[in-house]
């Protein structure tokens, strides 16, 4: 599609929703891009006129409000608190996806969505093989946070310093998993997430462990692919769908009774997302993605909430100080913020102190830390800051891109600091 | 000289990324909280110092361009509007507290420090800045005073014009002009801060601004009073005036009101209530107490149906966060939201409400009101479609004849909300033909060539 009559049509399909928004304002509060660009055109209502106003064609250029749109870090923290209830995630996403599909998608992200994460066979192989040749592109730059920098020119990495893959992915101990429900009599199935399966396969592991601890059966299907949501935020709906079909296949074949995810983002966007991005689609499988949708959880929620944890073992008190961030896609937009607390806090040899601003976003938001690494910089130096003054030896969160964006930014601020998921903390006390 | 030309210009003072022209960031600034037709300016400017906002004003002056300046952005009555192809000046970059003094009770401010964060800034010293306008998370203190803005506390401790002790302002010729004092009296001179509030950019542009400061009360005392009938609640806010009682915060809610605010906070209000006032009164201890009785006497006497106290300090907060929210909350209900702050002499709230219910009769509109009614500054809130031009017009003819109740009664076109361009047309009406000619004549002599937010307040 090339006609801008066609875009500003299509755009109009939103009207209904942009227009709750009374443009009083209230997001440039709550905005992280806005706290440090103060542009209207970064913050919410500022995105949302500019939308307005190329579905009614009083703008024209569509590639500039393509780049405000993108200016986002999809963090949910103006939708929360909105005091009109706009639905704005879904606003965003869906013009996004309108935009893209006017303006094309870009060669590396059609290689990477169509060519790569459709077939995870291909993305695991890849990975894997990046995994074992990564070791002379990098260097350890900080031995705490497990954060590498970049040892080439990279202009996409640049100062960055990231967390390699890694050397064993979770799924090669895992391929697949269907263990009979034990003493909680419950069942779930688990969803690890590309970026623990990847990098932080401790965290899956870690998930294992406290599931038979807690006698919860585990059913792991071998095909499951990623969640979608960056071909979504990319305004790649096809890929988006595709994938979310590979994973309905691989589940319906299992009975559990929650599917419960390590990654925030995943549960975020198979609990809310999927079902909105499929009204195209028969009806039959739309129940089924609402089946499935239904039973996701948060695996710290599931722990605390369903399974109701106790402190499985007395440690010494004292210790390290661990701090806790909250992901956007936990508290902004699932709630969940106690649960994780409560399982920090049930490991004793830690000491719980809260940050300031803990449920601030950490700026990692995706591909706006690749496209925008200034600005998603600025971002996560604030919550490195109020990490370290919060004192914490750990910092601990519920998302593994938060815990690469943490660990960015805490290796650059000096290091000194593990990064950890809530989950690893209580394995722990698990003997 | 051509726009590129005029950004080359005005890049010399603030630099190339302080002034924006793409058009993506020109309709970003097109629009305020204000219900009205968005216009687009040529440029958008955004400078990093105060001393760079005298060049800029000599700029527009000598090359004849229309300059609005912008806070947040979050004015009700179009005062942010631009001219068309004028010049946006964002001042919310400008945001450093430059003093705050104990002793002295004062603080001076840059005119973009955001409101909630001044007033959070000032209590960690102990000490305290009452206004509070319900856009303080946001709004900013240059457009509080230009708007002279209230707050829930305004009953008692004032609005902003109170706390404006003197400020710096660059006039259209670029020069920097200086009023007031950091002396609790001065009278050197004309008053020319006062001059400045409620100026609404039309005068001159801020720079630096002196603020008073008070003690905190030492202790306060949140109530709400429930009531089935909305005649009965507007006479108790009559009857605690009366009485002589001055809660420093006296609030009015209606059904309409209560029940969107209750769907968003979920601060526990009373959904099936037909009205509800929240009060606070504060001040020493033992005359809390005793206000606070009294208060709950009235209510009962004129008939709440339940009068609760506020027992935690978290109970309290709900209670404001749900007042600060009406609006908004109210927003959800249809998808536009006319908001007017027509304002009556408090004596006369409950004849005000027995005028919009008529109102709302004749032309079979939604309004839901709430406002300060301690001042007596209602905000009737229009919920309607302005994409429907049928049910769009009666809106306008209900407005007019809101304005109309309010006049008739002795009150005022705008309590706290502005003038702008909004209501521009209705200022004759309001005060007479050699009052606004007297306005226009001061407002030729400052400003000859009509730069400084034209169309704003007198019109033209
Ligand atoms: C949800 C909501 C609740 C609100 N509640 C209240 C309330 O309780 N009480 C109330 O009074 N108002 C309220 N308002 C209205 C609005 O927030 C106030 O008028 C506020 O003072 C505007 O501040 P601002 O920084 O957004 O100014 P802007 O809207 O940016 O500007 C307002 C005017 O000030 C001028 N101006 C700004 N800065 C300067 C400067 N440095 N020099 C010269 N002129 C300048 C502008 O040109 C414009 O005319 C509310 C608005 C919203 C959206
Ligand atoms: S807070 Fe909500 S209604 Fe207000 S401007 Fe932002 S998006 Fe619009
Ligand atoms: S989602 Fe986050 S970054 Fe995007 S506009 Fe909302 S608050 Fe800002
Ligand atoms: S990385 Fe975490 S904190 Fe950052 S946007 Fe994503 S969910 Fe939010």
């Amino acid at each position: 599609m090339n006609d801008l009559k066609q875009l500003a049509q299509n755009l109009m399909e939103l009207d209904d929703q942009m227009v709750a928004c009374m443009k009083c304002g209230m997001c440039q509060a709550v905005c992280p891009v806005f706290a440090e660009t103060m542009q209207e055109a970064d913050v919410t209502r500022g995105k949302i006129a500019l939308l307005e106003k190329l579905a009614h064609e009083m703008v024209r250029d569509a590639d500039q409000v393509n780049e405000k749109l993108n200016r986002c870090l999809l963090c949910g923290s103006c939708a929360a608190n909105c005091p009109s209830g706009v639905k704005i995630m879904d606003i965003f996403m869906k013009a996004r996806v309108i935009v893209t599909t006017y303006k094309g998608l870009s060669q590396t992200k059609k290689m990477i969505f169509k060519g790569l994460l459709t077939r995870p066979k291909l993305f695991n192989f890849l990975t894997e093989m990046s995994a074992k040749f990564q070791g002379p592109f990098t260097k350890v730059a900080d031995q705490a946070s497990g954060a590498s920098s970049c040892a080439m020119l990279n202009p996409l990495i640049g100062e960055r310093t990231f967390m390699p893959l890694a050397k064993r992915p979770f799924r090669k101990d895992y391929p697949q998993l269907d263990t009979p429900r034990g003493t909680s009599g419950l069942k779930v199935a688990f969803y690890p997430g590309c970026v623990v399966d990847k990098m932080f396969p401790q965290v899956g592991h870690a998930a294992i462990k406290i599931l038979e601890y807690h006698g919860v059966g585990i059913f792991l299907p071998k095909a499951q692919a990623c969640c979608g949501i960056p071909t979504l935020a990319s305004g790649d709906s096809d890929t988006f769908v595709d994938l979310m079909k590979q994973n309905v296949k691989a589940f319906e074949n299992g009975t559990f009774d929650y599917l419960v995810t390590p990654c925030a983002t995943c549960t975020a966007t198979i609990h809310e997302t999927w079902i909105k991005m499929i009204d195209t689609e028969d009806a039959v499988f739309k129940d089924k993605v609402q089946a499935i949708a239904d039973k996701t959880m948060d695996i710290n929620a599931f722990l605390v909430d369903v399974v109701g944890v106790k402190a499985p073992s007395e440690l010494s008190k004292g210790g390290k100080v661990v701090t806790y961030h909250d992901p956007c896609h936990l508290s902004k937009s699932l709630g969940v913020t106690a649960q994780p607390r409560a399982l920090l806090k049930s490991n004793q040899s830690y000491e719980f102190k809260e940050m300031n601003e803990a449920n601030r976003c950490c700026g990692c938001g995706g591909s706006f830390n690749l496209y925008h690494y200034d600005l998603s910089k600025k971002i996560g130096e604030r919550k490195a800051e109020n990490v370290r003054d919060a004192g914490a030896d750990v910092a601990a969160t519920g998302c593994p891109a938060c815990m690469m964006q943490l660990s960015d930014m805490l290796a650059q601020s000096g290091g000194g600091v593990e990064v950890k998921h809530v989950l690893e903390i209580y394995a722990d006390s698990i003997k | 000289m051509s726009n590129a030309k005029l950004a080359k210009e005005f890049e010399k003072i603030v630099g190339a990324g302080g002034v924006m022209h793409e058009e993506a960031d020109l309709h970003a600034y097109s629009y305020d909280s204000a219900v009205l037709d968005p216009q687009v300016p040529a440029l958008v400017i955004k400078p990093s110092n105060t001393e760079q906002l005298g060049p800029i004003t000599k700029l527009c002056n000598d090359n004849g361009l229309p300059l609005t300046v912008r806070g947040a952005g979050t004015n009700l009555s179009g005062g942010t509007i631009p001219h068309p192809g004028g010049v946006v000046l964002l001042t919310n970059g400008l945001n450093k507290i430059l003093e705050i003094n104990e002793e002295d009770l004062y603080a001076v401010v840059e005119p973009g420090v955001v409101t909630a964060q001044f007033a959070a800034k000032v209590a960690q010293r102990g000490l305290f800045y009452p206004p509070d306008p319900g856009s303080q998370a946001v709004s900013t203190l240059g457009g509080n005073v230009a708007e002279n803005a209230g707050g829930l506390r305004g009953l008692k401790y004032g609005v902003t014009k109170d706390y404006v002790m003197g400020m710096d302002f660059y006039d259209v010729n670029g020069d920097l002009i200086k009023s007031g004092s950091r002396t609790v009296k001065c009278v050197t001179g004309y008053n020319l801060s006062g001059l400045m509030v409620a100026s609404e950019g039309t005068l001159g542009v801020f720079s630096n601004i002196i603020l008073k400061l008070v003690p905190p009360p030492k202790a306060s005392k949140a109530m709400m009073a429930v009531f089935d009938d909305v005649q009965k609640a507007s006479e108790t806010v009559a009857a605690i005036i009366a009485n002589h009682i001055v809660p420093c915060t006296l609030e009015f809610l209606d059904n309409a009101t209560i029940r969107y605010v209750e769907d968003y906070t979920k601060a526990g209000l009373p959904t099936d209530a037909e009205a509800i006032l929240l009060i606070e009164v504060d001040g020493h201890p033992a005359e809390v107490i005793d206000d606070a009785e009294k208060v709950v006497n009235i209510c009962n006497k004129i008939g709440a149906i339940a009068v609760q106290a506020a027992e935690t300090a978290e109970e309290r907060e709900a209670l404001w966060t749900a007042r600060r929210n009406a609006l908004p909350a109210l927003a959800r209900a249809k998808p536009t939201t006319v908001l007017e702050d027509a304002t009556v002499p408090r004596s006369q709230i409950p004849a005000m409400m027995a005028g919009l219910k008529k109102i709302a009769e004749k032309y079979k509109l939604d309004i839901g009101t709430f406002g300060h009614a301690g001042d007596g500054n209602l905000h009737p809130t229009i919920l309607c479609d302005n994409r429907n031009k049928e049910e769009f017009h009666r809106v306008e003819e209900a407005v007019n004849e809101i304005f109309d109740v309010a006049l008739s009664l002795k009150g005022t076109l705008s309590g706290e909300h502005g003038i702008g361009m909004a209501k521009s047309k209705w200022m004759e009406k309001e005060t007479s033909r050699a009052t606004l000619d007297y306005s226009l004549r001061m407002k030729k002599a400052i400003d000859p060539k009509g730069i400084l937010n034209p169309g704003k307040i007198i019109g033209g």
